[in-house]
């Protein structure tokens, strides 16, 4: 990829439309683009980092670059009416969507050019404003389907006293770039403005109604129209799901609590032998049958209040042809209290008075159950999902900008790109940003599970959520809103726990199925009781018709995957590992061999100073400063590596003079008067420098990894200087683990042999892919996955996408505040091999939980609906009551969601 | 056998049978849902103990959207999930939820919620 000099668009490189300019090659999106250049190219040429002639490793730093630069503010516009717009779409959930809506827009009139960008969900659009307006391409990407995010800000106007004002405010408004639409209400003073808040800001907002004269009060902030119902003095960002969660649980606590209260007296009546009650009150008293006309109004409210959903949720499966754990419930219920009712009112119907009895005991006990056990299914859920809710909470709710000079406390919603924002000991850094003034430690571990500190200092990346710890500093925000690293983490994780694990699809099936085959198990049972079973053989076909419906717990079969899967995917958040959807996880235990990345994965990713070796009696120091003095000029990353070399060494520096490349061999100039040659050995041998014995040394230095470069100076070899890009601390450690989990692993990297045996030696690693280029690393991954191997891939998310993607699973390594890495499966935000660990470990252990509860849900339906039936009946005389069936039922869900919270105490194995 | 027996065993897998044809194979009611002016077909699907409609009719390769409103509290019904898109949302109580898809291959997708004993269909032809 290239960036677009002119309108700063990512361009796939090599791109159709390029200039060679000033001894470096510029890259277009459009022929348009390229002629704006070329017409005047000083214009567009801001940086130098837009050539795109880079090694694959100097690919790396531009193409990180160049993402950040997509978030700046993206709206320009040109002399000639030409404006350009970024315009943020939602639902752009496929490709193919794409091209509808790139067609869509370029068939206007007045459209220029128009551009998706699948990564970022947005729209870049040239047009003419003469000829046509931002909204009516806004317009053009809604009718084909798509949304258009938009902000919605309300302000508070003060000073309109007529109808006119309003006019005159929302023409006014209407002309700012980035202002979709604008109504200005009179009667309540208000403005409703929808905009796009990567082209324009609130500040910017109002200032436009304020040159108009008139007031504005920052009554609200800005918020999608869909959460307006919320932020009525609502401090706390409210989950409305989890308050819905409350609201039932609550609401089945009380139907538990009164069904319960009645289950008591009807039990006590129900069994009089029992208790030795006196006679007045055995079977066929006068007493009893007063107690059960009782008993049978009094059960009417446990099953038509307590157990109201049972006969909702049934009817409406019903009307839709399905069945559910409703279903079941209603008709049990229902078959119990009907036969007891005849019983109660009719008992003459009967030829046999032994066949009069009654059930209402059932009906109490079994709603009581069935309902406390949803009660607590509901409250063990919120449990389970109090990883995402912990995220929420991290959100800071305002920051101290900077503004006009002054610091304002603003809510955290109003803060827009590039605002200054302060930061004291012990506070919340509010949004994502690069610091730029002062010094202090942040603790991290909310987002990447990281325990220490991070030292921050100047240029250093800041995430939003994290707590700032020592020291004061300012930082300029990066990323707000949405876009914040949080933000996306919560989207992330939110959309990983509903997501669904393969395994899921044998239940799936099974759950279309299982409650009509209950259904007809239990009519199947009632018919073989009531024809083959002892008398009374009315009321053992009743009991077991009645077990069988209450006994069967579809709950705890479609329960078993999706909350472990919940509570695993949160427990990965929180260790700052993002999970993509459930595939990914249950494919990551299934990987025996991992793909490492040596750039940025192994190592540190950016080369730095390791060796100066001096000879001919020319001091260290001086070889490094005349060196570093030299590439200050050059652009090269191992120059910056040199340059910061001497810079921590504190060395003083000059200007190099008569500056000259030589390509393929290395630099030479004038430094301090004194003339200085850097680099390779042809570029010794072009000098007819003499080496004297520093070649061995280098070949020595090679074999260690590292890139050593020759010094010459007035002529004569002065030394050596070395960079290397270093391996991370705990990549050795990370690589032992890995092994021991029995993975194969194989090391992947552009660079020469030599340089990667060197590193593969140093971290352990036994089979090295080297010379790899860029493009070829997704057919390597193809190649091992040829082997029958299941492949796991660790890189980068831009370099190494396509790698990411061939493999089985893609581990993306996460930079700061990187986080929705595409291609990636899984994504690291810690940036450590150690997370690849506990990642796999992490999907070990879920998947385990998972089949755990299904093995456990399988086996109990197996075991309880032949038992149900009355199988044991002809060998052990064994009959369960609907009482038991209704306990085991309601417990068996509650057990699934209990055991999936075992998987909160997930701990990283050590060793 | 009794009467009462013979009598009992005839209705009991009458209405096995029944169950059978009915939960799994009669026709279930589809609706067809037309496309608007702007292009989208949208749909307005109430969440309540199932998916009302459940099954609907649309054209292949035009955008379509499904409004879920979910009146109920039941955790049941949460989620609700469209596994050949690979697309799930939460669906907030009294609260419409939209979903958007584009499908251009003719045939039949099912969606359901996250234990799968809510179902539905959309049938594109």
């Amino acid at each position: 990829m290239a960036l677009d000099p002119v309108c700063g668009m990512e361009v796939k490189s090599p791109s159709k439309f390029y200039v060679h300019y000033d001894g470096k090659h510029y890259e277009f999106c459009s022929e348009n683009c390229m002629n704006k250049f070329k017409a005047e190219p000083a214009k567009y040429i801001k940086g130098d980092n837009l050539n795109s002639d880079l090694t694959s490793e100097e690919h790396k730093h531009h193409n990180n670059s160049a993402h950040e630069k997509k978030t700046d503010a993206t709206y320009k516009i040109s002399s000639e009416g030409i404006e350009k717009i970024t315009i943020p779409i939602s639902a752009l959930h496929y490709a193919a969507g794409i091209n509808i809506v790139e067609d869509e827009i370029k068939k206007l009139s007045g459209v220029k050019s128009a551009k998706i960008n699948f990564a970022a969900s947005s729209a870049h659009v040239e047009f003419n404003n003469k000829e046509i307006s931002a909204k009516d391409i806004i317009e053009k990407i809604n009718q084909a389907g798509y949304e258009t995010n938009k902000a919605t800000l309300q302000i508070g106007i003060g000073g309109m006293y007529c109808g006119s004002c309003v006019t005159k405010i929302e023409n006014e408004l209407k002309k700012v770039h980035g202002v979709m639409s604008a109504s200005v209400e009179l009667g309540t003073d208000t403005a409703l403005i929808d905009y796009s808040p990567s082209s324009v800001n609130i500040p910017e907002i109002k200032g436009v109604i304020e040159k108009l004269g008139y007031k504005t009060y920052s009554t609200s902030g800005v918020k999608p129209i869909k959460a307006k119902d919320e932020k009525q003095g609502a401090e706390e960002p409210v989950d409305e799901d989890q308050v819905a969660r409350e609201k039932e649980y609550k609401t089945l606590m009380r139907k538990f609590i009164f069904a319960a209260m009645v289950a008591l007296p009807v039990v006590f009546f129900s069994y009089p032998e029992l208790w030795g009650l006196p006679v007045q009150f055995q079977k066929g008293s006068e007493m009893l049958r007063y107690i059960w006309i009782a008993m049978s109004l009094i059960s009417l409210p446990v099953m038509l209040w307590s157990g109201s959903q049972f006969y909702t949720g049934a009817w409406v499966a019903f009307k839709n042809k399905s069945a559910n754990m409703h279903t079941l419930i209603a008709t049990g219920i229902s078959a119990a209290w009907i036969y007891s009712a005849v019983a109660t009112y009719f008992p003459s119907i009967f030829p046999n008075e032994k066949l009069t009895g009654q059930f209402f005991d059932v009906i109490a006990v079994v709603v009581a159950l069935v309902v406390l056990g949803m009660a607590l299914e509901i409250k063990a859920k919120g449990r389970s999902s109090e990883a995402i809710k912990k995220l929420i909470g991290l959100q800071a709710k305002t920051a101290k900008v900077l503004r006009g000079g002054k610091e304002t406390d603003v809510p955290v919603e109003e803060v827009v790109l590039d605002d200054i924002i302060i930061v004291k000991p012990g506070e919340k850094i509010p949004v994502d940003g690069v610091l730029t003034e002062g010094y202090s430690s942040v603790d991290e571990s909310m987002i990447t599970g990281e325990p220490i500190a991070v030292e921050k200092r100047e240029g250093d990346e800041v995430i939003g959520g994290t707590i700032n710890k020592t020291g004061s500093f300012k930082f300029k925000t990066t990323k707000v809103g949405k876009d914040t690293a949080l933000a996306q983490i919560i989207q992330m994780v939110g959309q990983a726990q509903s997501s669904k694990a393969p395994i899921q699809k044998i239940v799936d099936k099974v759950a279309g199925y299982f409650v009509p085959t209950v259904i007809i198990i239990a009519i199947l049972s009632f018919v073989g009781w009531f024809d083959f079973g002892p008398q009374p053989n009315l009321i053992y076909a009743l009991i077991v018709f009645v077990t069988v419906l209450v006994i069967a717990c579809p709950c705890a079969l479609g329960l078993a995957t999706p909350i472990s899967l919940m509570v695993g995917v949160g427990k990965g958040a929180e260790n700052g590992i993002l999970i993509r959807s459930g595939d990914a996880l249950e494919t990551a235990q299934k990987i025996n061999a991992i793909v490492l990345d040596k750039t940025g994965t192994i190592t540190e990713g950016k080369p730095s100073l390791t060796d100066v070796i001096s000879t001919n009696g020319f001091d260290e120091s001086i070889i490094l400063a005349l060196s570093a003095s030299i590439e200050k000029a050059s652009e090269h990353p191992l120059a910056d590596a040199i340059v910061k070399g001497a810079e921590e060494k504190s060395l003083e520096l000059f200007e190099p003079k008569n500056f000259n490349a030589v390509p393929g061999h290395g630099v030479e100039a004038t430094v301090n008067e004194r003339k200085v040659l850097l680099g390779n050995k042809k570029m010794m041998t072009k000098f007819n420098i003499t080496l004297n014995g520093l070649e061995e040394k280098s070949v020595q230095l090679a074999d260690e990894g590292k890139t050593p470069m020759f010094v010459a100076i007035d002529g004569q070899a002065a030394g050596i200087i070395a960079v290397a890009d270093i391996v991370k601390r705990d990549s050795k450690e990370a690589i032992e683990e890995l092994k021991k989990i029995g993975l194969e692993i194989v090391m992947i990297t552009g660079d020469n042999a030599r340089t990667a045996n060197a590193i593969a030696k140093q971290v352990g690693v036994d089979r090295v892919l080297a010379e790899v280029l860029p493009e070829d690393k997704a057919a390597n991954v193809k190649k091992l996955q040829d082997e029958g191997k299941k492949v796991a891939m660790v890189g980068d998310g831009i370099n190494d996408a396509p790698a990411l993607a061939q493999a089985d699973i893609g581990l993306a390594i996460g930079t700061g505040t990187d986080v929705a890495i595409e291609a990636s499966d899984i994504t690291l935000i810690k940036g450590s091999l150690k997370g690849v660990v506990l990642a796999i470990q992490l999907s070990k252990a879920t998947m385990k939980n998972i089949k755990q509860n299904l093995f456990g849900a399988f086996f109990y339906n197996a075991l309880g609906l032949p038992i149900a039936a009355g199988f044991l009946f002809p060998f052990f005389g064994i009959l369960l009551s609907p009482m038991i069936a209704g306990a085991a039922m309601a417990f068996s869900s509650v057990t699934v969601v209990t055991n999936a919270n075992r998987l909160r105490n997930f701990r990283q194995k050590e060793k | 056998m009794t009467i009462e027996q013979i009598l009992v065993t005839i209705g009991g897998i009458g209405t096995a049978i029944w169950v059978a044809w009915y939960f799994w194979l009669s026709e279930k009611k589809a609706v067809k849902i037309q496309t608007a002016l702007s292009g989208i077909q949208e749909a307005f699907i109430t969440v309540k103990g199932g998916y009302t409609p459940d099954v609907l009719i649309f054209d292949a390769g035009k955008p379509i959207k499904l409004n879920f409103h979910r009146e109920e509290t039941a955790a049941c019904s949460e989620q609700v999930i469209f596994d050949d898109f690979q697309k799930q949302a939460t669906l907030t109580t009294n609260k419409t939820i939209p979903i958007e898809l584009k499908i251009d291959k003719p045939g039949e997708y099912e969606f359901h919620c996250a234990m799968g004993m809510l179902r539905g269909k959309l049938i594109v032809k």
